[in-house]
């Protein structure tokens, strides 16, 4: 196992997708709840804590081995808004391509062939973190650093914040992140003896009103 | 029938059982509660028939565990409501409350589980699970509210979990926590927002799965989810429970 | 050339073959500064050329779906051969750094509408230096306009530089911009030693003629 792979799958240049998607950041802007630095805090806060511990345990679970197929069911009934699952779908297409080219492995190619139009993102997560070598830890932490960088991102873009402000939120939520990536990865051990339904599914409702909101509008930056 | 008092809380538990009498009602072989959660059959309308909970705002209290469950088995209709908001209260004992309320619906049956809100007062700990199951012609409309605080007060601790399944298959997963000791950000922009009452809608229809509705935020702070399955779920938040009402109402309305 | 598809679906985005091992079609992207013309060129092209080749257009607007909504409503290709991308505000990223969501896009066409000869692939507006990733595109055409200034092939850049055809375009306006094409076009060449450019009006009678005839070039030689 190389630890430098993680770096690889982590880092935000991977071409995966993800810089088309605010991860709800451009709604919550829009409504007027996300204007600075502090409240771009509170949100990725509260976004690593639901749909974040949701990801991060899939992740989990898949770079543990269990059925793609049964959490991608699992992933589809802890996400309600039909946009957040097309998005998720989409970015999950988009990561297995980057994943097949960069770390090729059956597991992957039968994956792809499962789901030609996208499993849920966080499962291509686990199963990616595998093909790399990555263990299930890994998975979690990239899934759920994910969940927050990428909105961090899209409000630098949104509302011209300071890109050191947002990075010193992204900073400030490393505690959170570490102890919702330990959580995760008990939850998909569960998983692997209990099934699925053992997994959280924590949910933000703002995140799943904003996000139908959002696919309704005529003229957005971001694409969720 | 007493509250059984134990030193770790009150257990009380209720049973409804509803059939299909062959005649076209419904009938209620099986009604039973015990202290807080006693039950009524009041006038059903149709073949419809109706259950009401009542007294269950006496609880729960910190170590309470209040247990119902409720069948509408083949062919029957059911609606069960109940008289008063649920008000969950800080009790003497450290532990937390718990609320498990276990649904079934059989084949060519309906469930409507419309009960009042849930109330989170300051100090309090509660848990709430509720699981339904549903076989693949069953019907269901299931309301949550829960307000969080009363008038004025800062919310308790509360935890919901919320399942639906349909011919075993899982179409819902939900959970939520706020209040004090929840996980960071539950009030922040991607949970409430400083909104105090919020409540989830859950419509299954068999035909739903081949027609679902368009989804859509059909005003601030709502919307109707289409989801994986023959079912729908209306999301709604709201400054308090009257206001979250009309919203939950108004999606309901818009699935026709 | 990869030709690796031994998988059910491709893995890697420069493949020249579909999974069912038939040649894909030809991809050509449209680059260039935001109102040079991109979108009317495309519509020229596909008016030109939708008689002879099966064709598709992938739009990648900056944040609405503007220019896929003036091709269908000039109505120059039916509705399902034009699929609009979402960038998250940086359309350069989405031709070159992260080129999996129009990859998605184009494999999309093809199954639904395909088999296709072509496909345009636009660009949103942008700066001089976008230029499209070789694992999207075969061939890259760059588009400016007089009005845009005439100093802007001395200027060079990567677009103006290295993209197999360099339009400028709108010469119609020359005079009234003060734009010195006989300058431009020297410039042109210095920059670009033998790599073709085409001066264009699409309001005179010759249109869009010597960039569909390069196009049919292109064609021939992917074809052979």
């Amino acid at each position: 196992m190389s630890r430098a792979a993680l770096l690889v799958l982590a880092d935000g240049r991977f071409p995966a997708g993800g810089h088309a998607h605010s991860g709800g950041a451009e709604a919550a802007v829009r409504a007027g709840h996300i204007t600075d630095a502090a409240s771009l805090e509170e949100f990725c806060r509260g976004r690593l804590h639901t749909s974040g511990a949701v990801a991060a345990s899939l992740a989990a679970a898949a770079a543990l081995g269990v059925d793609p197929g049964e959490l991608d069911l699992a992933a589809d009934a802890r996400t309600p808004s039909p946009a957040l699952r097309v998005a998720a779908r989409r970015l999950g297409r988009q990561l297995v391509r980057a994943a097949r080219a960069t770390w090729p492995h059956r597991e992957l190619d039968a994956l792809a062939g499962r789901f030609p139009k996208g499993a849920h993102q966080p499962v291509v997560m686990g199963l990616t973190a595998r093909a790399a070598g990555l263990g299930p830890l890994d998975a979690a932490y990239c899934s759920a650093y994910e969940g927050v960088s990428g909105p961090a991102t899209a409000v630098v873009r949104l509302l011209s914040l300071d890109p050191f402000d947002a990075t010193g939120v992204l900073a400030r939520l490393a505690p959170d992140l570490d102890r919702v990536a330990r959580d995760a990865v008990e939850a998909g051990r569960a998983a692997v003896t209990e099934g699925v339904d053992v997994l959280p599914a924590r949910s933000a409702p703002l995140l799943e009103i904003g996000a139908e909101a959002h696919a309704a509008w005529a003229v957005r930056l971001f694409a969720s | 029938m007493d509250r059984v008092t134990t030193p770790a809380g009150a257990r009380a538990s209720a049973r409804i059982l509803a059939r299909g009498d062959g005649r076209g009602g419904t009938a209620l072989p099986v009604l039973e509660g015990e202290g807080p959660l006693a039950v009524r059959r009041t006038r059903g309308s149709g073949s419809e028939a109706h259950v009401m909970l009542v007294g269950a705002m006496s609880g729960p209290l910190g170590g309470d565990h209040f247990t119902v469950a409720a069948e509408a088995a083949e062919g029957a209709r059911l609606r069960v409501g109940s008289a008063a908001a649920t008000l969950a209260l800080p009790g003497q004992d450290k532990a937390g409350a718990r609320y498990d309320v276990r649904l079934t619906v059989g084949d060519d049956a309906e469930l409507r589980w419309l009960p009042e809100q849930l109330i989170s007062a300051y100090g309090s700990d509660l848990s709430v699970a509720t699981r339904v199951d549903l076989a693949a012609t069953g019907r269901l409309l299931l309301r949550e509210e829960q307000v969080l605080g009363r008038s004025g007060e800062p919310p308790g601790r509360l935890s919901s979990r919320l399942t639906v399944r349909v011919a075993g298959r899982c179409v819902l997963d939900q959970e939520l926590a706020c209040g004090s000791g929840a996980p960071g950000g539950w009030d922040g922009p991607a949970g409430l927002a400083g909104h105090r009452a919020v409540g989830q809608l859950v419509v299954v229809r068999p035909e739903l799965a081949a027609e679902p509705p368009r989804a859509s935020a059909f005003a601030e702070g709502a919307a109707v989810l289409p989801l994986a399955g023959p079912a729908v779920l209306v999301t709604a938040v709201a400054p308090d429970g009257l206001r979250l009402r009309r919203l939950l109402e108004a999606g309901l309305a818009t699935l026709g | 050339m990869h030709l690796g598809d031994h998988h059910n679906t491709p893995a890697v985005s420069a493949d020249a073959h579909r999974p069912d091992g038939t040649r894909r079609a030809l991809r050509i992207g449209l680059g260039g500064p935001v109102g040079s013309g991109k979108t009317a060129t495309v519509a020229a092209l596909c008016r030109a050329l939708r008689e002879e080749l099966s064709l598709a257009v992938v739009t990648n607007d900056i944040y609405t779906r503007e220019d896929a909504e003036f091709l269908l409503r000039e109505a120059v290709l039916p509705p399902e051969r034009i699929s609009a991308v979402e960038t998250g505000a940086c359309p350069h990223t989405a031709i070159r750094d992260d080129i999996s969501a129009n990859l998605e896009a184009i494999e999309d066409l093809e199954e639904e509408v395909g088999p296709l000869d072509l496909v345009l692939v636009e660009s949103g507006g942008d700066n001089l230096t976008a230029t499209f990733s070789k694992g999207l595109v075969d061939a890259q055409i760059f588009v400016i306009d007089v009005a845009g200034g005439d100093d802007i092939p001395r200027k060079g850049g990567p677009g103006v530089s290295t993209a197999d055809l360099l339009i400028v375009n709108k010469t119609d306006l020359a005079p009234y911009v003060g734009s010195d094409l006989a300058r431009m076009a020297a410039d042109a060449k210095a920059q670009r030693g033998e790599l073709p450019v085409v001066l264009q009006s699409l309001r005179s009678e010759e249109g869009v003629r010597d960039v569909a005839d390069w196009v049919r070039a292109r064609i021939a030689a992917w074809t052979a």
